[in-house]
């Protein structure tokens, strides 16, 4: 069946209410106006207003009550409309949801997943468009998700929700619209490994969420080239799945990390350093890395795209690594 | 929802608010206790000529976006009285603190109109000096603003620049959604505590994107400031008049060192949020249609004529000088130049940064290596 992203976090969404009268969505705007990117489109109608909550606009309140109500037995999917917004519920989720199991003894944990649209591409500019999950993967106790496929947008949530900690979703807001197939029934999904997106034997180009789409067509470039890239989708940004990175790389001895986020400090440097640590004496060339520029997300569009990481730069530091 | 709780709602929607009022929907002129308005004929037909102008460059900017001109652009349509009277309720020593939506106080402030919407085509990230123009930056973050102009407030307290007639006031604008955030109501403490020269002023447009008031508040916004320690008030947001006289009475007991006050202008939001919102997934038409009659222009055209200040020559003339202001505007916009690339790593730090301008330099290499073949 040929569902676009939105599409299938919508019937994921859906899915999960109808399976456990525990789960419910909340937060601005995701009522009659379904969701700031219309993910949650027709559910108010399908479950009503106490399952489908628009909340006051208050971010460090809505995510607050969700973690109330997950330690109270719910299963709150809470919506945040973009990860600049989330920075200001960073309290609830860094010193609250992911501590709380650590600062209990391990009496209670926070089954709440949080949802919500990263990145940029949309002209949304410094306030709006950052890549923050990077971030996010920094701190013990959340898992961190970032769907970059249609099955995973699918997939991902039932997992998520069944985890008993927290669980951050990030959506990148250029997939919303990509389309792919998905089977009739859905299969169930991990939420710990990574993924290869497509074999190769040359180089390992290793991404993951809203840079997908340019990872491949950078491949599908360097394969006119001659040159075979394997893509690994890392899925889960924490916990890392290191075993798939290291494997991908000691076949091909080379590896570009993309990431949307910025490249001090970044996710990007945690798996280059891992290669690094684990996998050095396969490498035939260092680590390389394409991220953002390290500027607050541009306004202007013809910026903005050369903020980002394109194929031309992901084509041209893979070529520089193999020297063809 | 209980038997209770839904009678008070229905109690609270058939109520007419409670509001100060200088000037009815039909253009009648009602007096009110504590405020009045004292302007002269040639001031009067300003505010008038001030609404229509900026009704008319906020469709132009609309219009611009439709065509693909502008990235986004958020319409002040049905607000204009209630920054018009607020942003001429300013003195030239106040300081304003924007959101997004606040053109017509920038038109008021004196501010090239082209400033928002060089700022929306996307060929620069906010042109206009804060400082300098005594009007801050457009805040996109809900609420962010409002704490920005409590510090900038009590800066002004510390500086001892309150406390007489040319003492120093400052402006906080947020919508009514804005009032459910942390920061608005830590502002509000702050603002208190402090004795902060300050005014509150929040343009209760009925709606935040697409949840109604009733999703913020179980009261009226403006009875919240009690619970904080100053005094709250709600106007007429439709009224110009009444807009300016409490605006302007809030700015002055500010500057004469009373403190805080919020004010809630009671207005509604004709257009959509954004242009990006299509507002019938949320509201119906007959509301909009309630409103319309309200309009702030339209009751202002109404008394004017009725008092003999304008005639129809007036009004055509106004809307001539309106149109061509906004033709004006278009020409201009349409040949803003668009930035280099490489300014995007020019503001980051004033003086640079290693990493920053290390990428730079990798930028502008990779970017000279194209040159001639494509940009
Ligand atoms: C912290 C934060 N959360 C969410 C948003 C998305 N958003 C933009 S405008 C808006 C509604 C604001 O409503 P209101 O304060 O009433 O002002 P209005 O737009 O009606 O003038 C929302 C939720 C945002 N910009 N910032």
């Amino acid at each position: 069946m040929r569902t676009t992203y939105r599409e299938a976090v919508r019937e994921a969404i859906r899915e999960a209410m109808r399976a456990d009268s525990r789960v419910f969505l909340m937060g601005e705007d995701v009522g009659r106006y379904g969701g700031a990117f219309g993910v949650s489109l027709g559910l108010l109608e399908e479950f009503g207003p106490d399952r489908i909550r628009d909340t006051p606009l208050s971010e460090s309140a809505f995510t607050g009550a969700g973690i109330g109500a997950a330690i109270g037995g719910m299963r709150p999917i809470v919506e945040i409309m973009t990860v600049n917004f989330s920075l200001l519920a960073l309290d609830q989720i860094m010193n609250n949801a992911a501590t709380l199991r650590h600062m209990s003894n391990g009496q209670i944990g926070v089954p709440l997943v949080i949802r919500m649209t990263t990145g940029a591409g949309r002209q949304l500019a410094a306030q709006h468009s950052h890549s923050l999950e990077g971030w996010y993967s920094h701190i013990p106790g959340l898992r961190i998700l970032a769907p970059a496929t249609v099955a995973d947008a699918r997939g991902m949530l039932a997992p998520a929700l069944a985890d008993p900690d927290p669980v951050l979703i990030f959506e990148h807001g250029s997939l919303y619209n990509t389309e792919g197939e998905l089977p009739e029934s859905i299969p169930t999904c991990d939420i710990s490994s990574a993924a290869i997106g497509r074999t190769g034997t040359d180089v390992t180009v290793i991404t993951y969420g809203g840079t997908m789409p340019a990872v491949i067509s950078a491949a599908d470039e360097l394969a006119t080239l001659g040159i075979s890239a394997e893509v690994v989708d890392l899925r889960v940004l924490r916990p890392l799945n290191d075993a798939t990175i290291m494997q991908s790389v000691r076949k091909t001895h080379r590896a570009v990390v993309v990431d949307e986020g910025w490249r001090s400090g970044s996710l990007s440097a945690e798996v280059s350093a891992r290669i690094t640590e684990q996998a050095f004496f396969d490498l035939d060339a260092p680590v390389m890395r394409v991220c953002t520029e390290e500027v607050p997300i541009p306004y202007a569009k013809h910026l903005e795209e050369a903020a980002l990481p394109r194929p031309e730069r992901i084509v041209r530091t893979a070529r520089e690594l193999v020297g063809r | 929802m209980t038997r209770a709780s839904s009678k008070r709602a229905a109690a609270a929607q058939a109520a007419e608010p409670d509001f100060v009022q200088l000037l009815t929907p039909d253009g009648q002129r009602v007096t009110h206790p504590e405020y009045s308005v004292d302007f002269s004929d040639e001031e009067l037909r300003g505010l008038y000529r001030d609404l229509v102008t900026v009704r008319k460059l906020d469709a132009e900017a609309t219009a611009l976006q439709r065509q693909g001109e502008l990235g986004i652009w958020a319409s002040l349509l049905g607000q204009e009285a209630a920054q018009v009277g607020s942003g001429r309720a300013l003195r030239e020593q106040d300081m304003a603190f924007p959101t997004y939506r606040e053109h017509g106080v920038l038109y008021c402030r004196g501010i090239d109109p082209i400033m928002p919407l060089g700022l929306f085509r996307g060929v620069d990230q906010g042109g206009w000096d804060p400082i300098a123009n005594k009007f801050g930056i457009y805040t996109i973050v809900i609420g962010a603003q409002t704490l920005h102009a409590t510090g900038y407030a009590m800066g002004v307290a510390k500086d001892g620049k309150v406390g007489g007639d040319e003492g120093e006031s400052v402006i906080a604008y947020f919508g009514d959604g804005a009032t459910s955030q942390g920061d608005v109501n830590e502002a509000f403490i702050f603002a208190s505590v402090y004795n902060a020269p300050i005014v509150f002023f929040c343009q209760n447009n009925q709606y935040a994107i697409s949840e109604p008031l009733t999703r913020q508040t179980r009261v009226p916004l403006y009875q919240r400031a009690s619970g904080f320690g100053f005094p709250g008030i709600r106007v007429d947001g439709n009224d110009v008049l009444a807009t300016f006289a409490v605006t302007r009475a809030a700015l002055d007991n500010a500057r004469h060192g009373n403190g805080p006050t919020l004010i809630e202008a009671y207005t509604y939001r004709m257009g959509a949020h954004t242009t990006s919102d299509d507002p019938t997934r949320y509201r119906v038409a007959s509301e909009v249609e309630e409103w319309q009659a309200k309009d702030p222009i339209l009751r202002l055209r109404k008394y004017l004529e009725s008092t003999g200040l304008i005639d129809e020559a007036f009004v055509t003339e106004v809307d001539a000088y309106a149109r061509e202001e906004a033709v004006k505007l278009r020409e201009r916009v349409l040949t803003l130049p668009d930035p280099e690339p490489g300014e995007m790593f020019k503001h980051v730090y004033p003086n640079g940064s290693p990493e920053v301008d290390q990428q730079a330099a990798e930028f502008a290499a990779y970017h000279a290596s194209f040159e001639g073949a494509h940009s």
